[in-house]
């Protein structure tokens, strides 16, 4: 048997995305929080020292968690764990890695490491996921190794206009590229910075040729089921549940929602009389926009 | 004949996918009412307390088990062989449980340890040609009832598992095109 197997390969690290699908991966700080995730039908939890609003609040420099608290998150449930590291901070990566987290996100959340490059992801074991806002981003961040791509939306505003303009911006670049001539397909490649078979690729399946979630504002079931229907293949929720009146509830709703997208009868059920959701913030009046973080 | 699969979460295209390669058409399941004309059900890969729990919550559960008391063939790959598992172990997580086998879940370890693997020793057709599988925080049979056949397996342990109608794999074949299974499960329904 031991002969035979092979651990690591970019099949498995976009493998385990691909079961990640029509799912929510959630946010949460404690033990505790993991447990209500795991509880409401969350697919994975992103262990994480605050979640992004409070980040947002706090300012200063957000790193990578204690890694005990992530350890015990790892140990409260049993759906996979991911966790974050700063753009470009290989050892934070490294550390994740370490720990046995199942998935990192390197991430425009916290403040980025390195001022050009991106973590050379390919040379670990652990899968990436990476956000982006475009087409070119997304395959940079493929290029790069990662095997999971998400919209960057503007976390912790609990605000989905972002997510929604990346979204359409992705599927307008994948539209456009389906009908472009191959002169135009090296031009673009050019443009993105990636080689023309990423982009010949990606034309010829008519989307990523990884599994692509929102993220970055999601805060009601409606706003999962907008998203799911501009056709991602699942959500993160940051804030959102837990900065809500009714964390359990809330995240029960979210899970339902992104399932049942398509059937407005059950989001409307599941919306019902959830208490407040998360306040939200105007896009206008950010000092600082996350997502010009790591192009 | 007509498939269909459970839509709720996980790995859905490529089920779908592999039932296409094969000519057969599929439905996707998010209700019970989805159940209706179908010949066989296919619970994909993704996360079993989240597929567990929205299952219960629309009567999926109990629909499920119904039509296959009535001849409907299931198949569940991974995350499906625990909701058929009727013994999950340390767990009471929601599940069909109507599959005499006992899983341990995540038993190989996290997705550091995921592998892909070719499996020799199996009984579907063209022997001699080694199973594709990718195991991805793949759980472990770890007893089966004497009703229950072992169509592959690795190492010592079952990793495709048959009983009367029932088929499950720890493995996903349907991640790495590999459509033996697939036929393998029609074939049980004809």
């Amino acid at each position: 048997m031991k002969s035979e197997i092979a651990k690591g390969t970019y099949q498995l690290k976009k493998g385990l995305a691909e079961m990640l699908k029509g799912g929510v991966i959630m946010d949460v700080v404690t033990a505790a929080h993991a447990k209500i995730a795991e509880k409401s039908g969350a697919v994975a939890v992103m262990a994480l020292e605050r979640v992004p609003a409070d980040i947002r609040a706090a300012g200063g420099v957000a790193r990578m968690s204690d890694p005990k608290k992530i350890k015990e998150i790892m140990a409260a449930v049993t759906i996979p764990v991911m966790a974050k590291c700063r753009i470009g901070h290989f050892a934070e990566a490294q550390i994740l890695e370490a720990l046995g987290v199942d998935y990192i996100d390197e991430s425009e959340v916290l403040t980025p490491a390195d001022p050009k490059h991106h973590i050379d992801k390919g040379k670990f074991k652990i899968p990436f996921v990476c956000g982006a806002r475009d087409l070119g981003e997304a395959l940079r961040r493929i290029q790069e190794g990662a095997a999971m791509i998400r919209t960057k939306g503007e976390a912790g505003t609990g605000n989905i206009i972002e997510a929604v303009r990346h979204i359409r911006k992705i599927n307008e670049d994948i539209t456009q590229l389906k009908s472009s001539s191959e002169g135009q397909l090296k031009e673009k490649a050019a443009q993105c910075r990636v080689p023309l078979d990423v982009l010949q690729e990606t034309k010829l399946l008519g989307r990523l040729p990884v599994v692509n979630f929102a993220a970055g504002g999601v805060a009601t079931p409606a706003d999962a089921s907008l998203v799911m229907q501009l056709g991602v293949d699942g959500v993160f929720v940051g804030s959102g549940i837990f900065k809500s009146a009714n964390p359990l509830k809330m995240a029960k709703a979210i899970v339902e929602a992104t399932t049942h997208f398509r059937d407005a009868k059950i989001v409307a059920k599941s919306s019902e009389g959830l208490g407040e959701p998360m306040k939200g913030l105007e896009i206008s009046t950010l000092d600082v926009k996350m997502q010009e973080r790591g192009l | 004949m007509k498939i269909g699969v459970l839509a709720l979460q996980g790995d859905v295209r490529e089920h779908v996918q592999m039932l296409q390669a094969l000519q057969v058409g599929s439905v996707l399941v998010t209700l019970p009412e989805h159940l209706g004309g179908i010949d066989g059900l296919i619970i994909p890969g993704g996360e079993s307390t989240t597929i567990g729990l929205l299952m219960a919550r629309y009567g999926l559960d109990k629909a499920v088990i119904s039509r296959h008391k009535q001849g409907m063939g299931i198949f569940g790959t991974c995350a499906g062989a625990i909701l058929l598992a009727k013994d999950i172990l340390g767990s009471s997580q929601p599940r069909l449980g109507i599959m005499d086998i006992s899983v341990a879940r995540n038993d190989y370890g996290r997705q550091a340890d995921s592998f892909e693997a070719a499996i020799k020793d199996h009984r579907l057709e063209l022997p001699g040609k080694p199973l594709k599988a990718a195991f991805i925080r793949a759980p472990v049979i770890k007893k089966i009832s004497d009703g229950c056949k072992v169509v592959a397996k690795l190492g010592n342990s079952p990793v495709l598992v048959r009983q009367h109608r029932l088929l499950t794999s720890t493995f996903h074949p349907e991640l790495v095109g590999e459509t033996r299974v697939h036929k393998y499960f029609l074939g049980m329904l004809r």
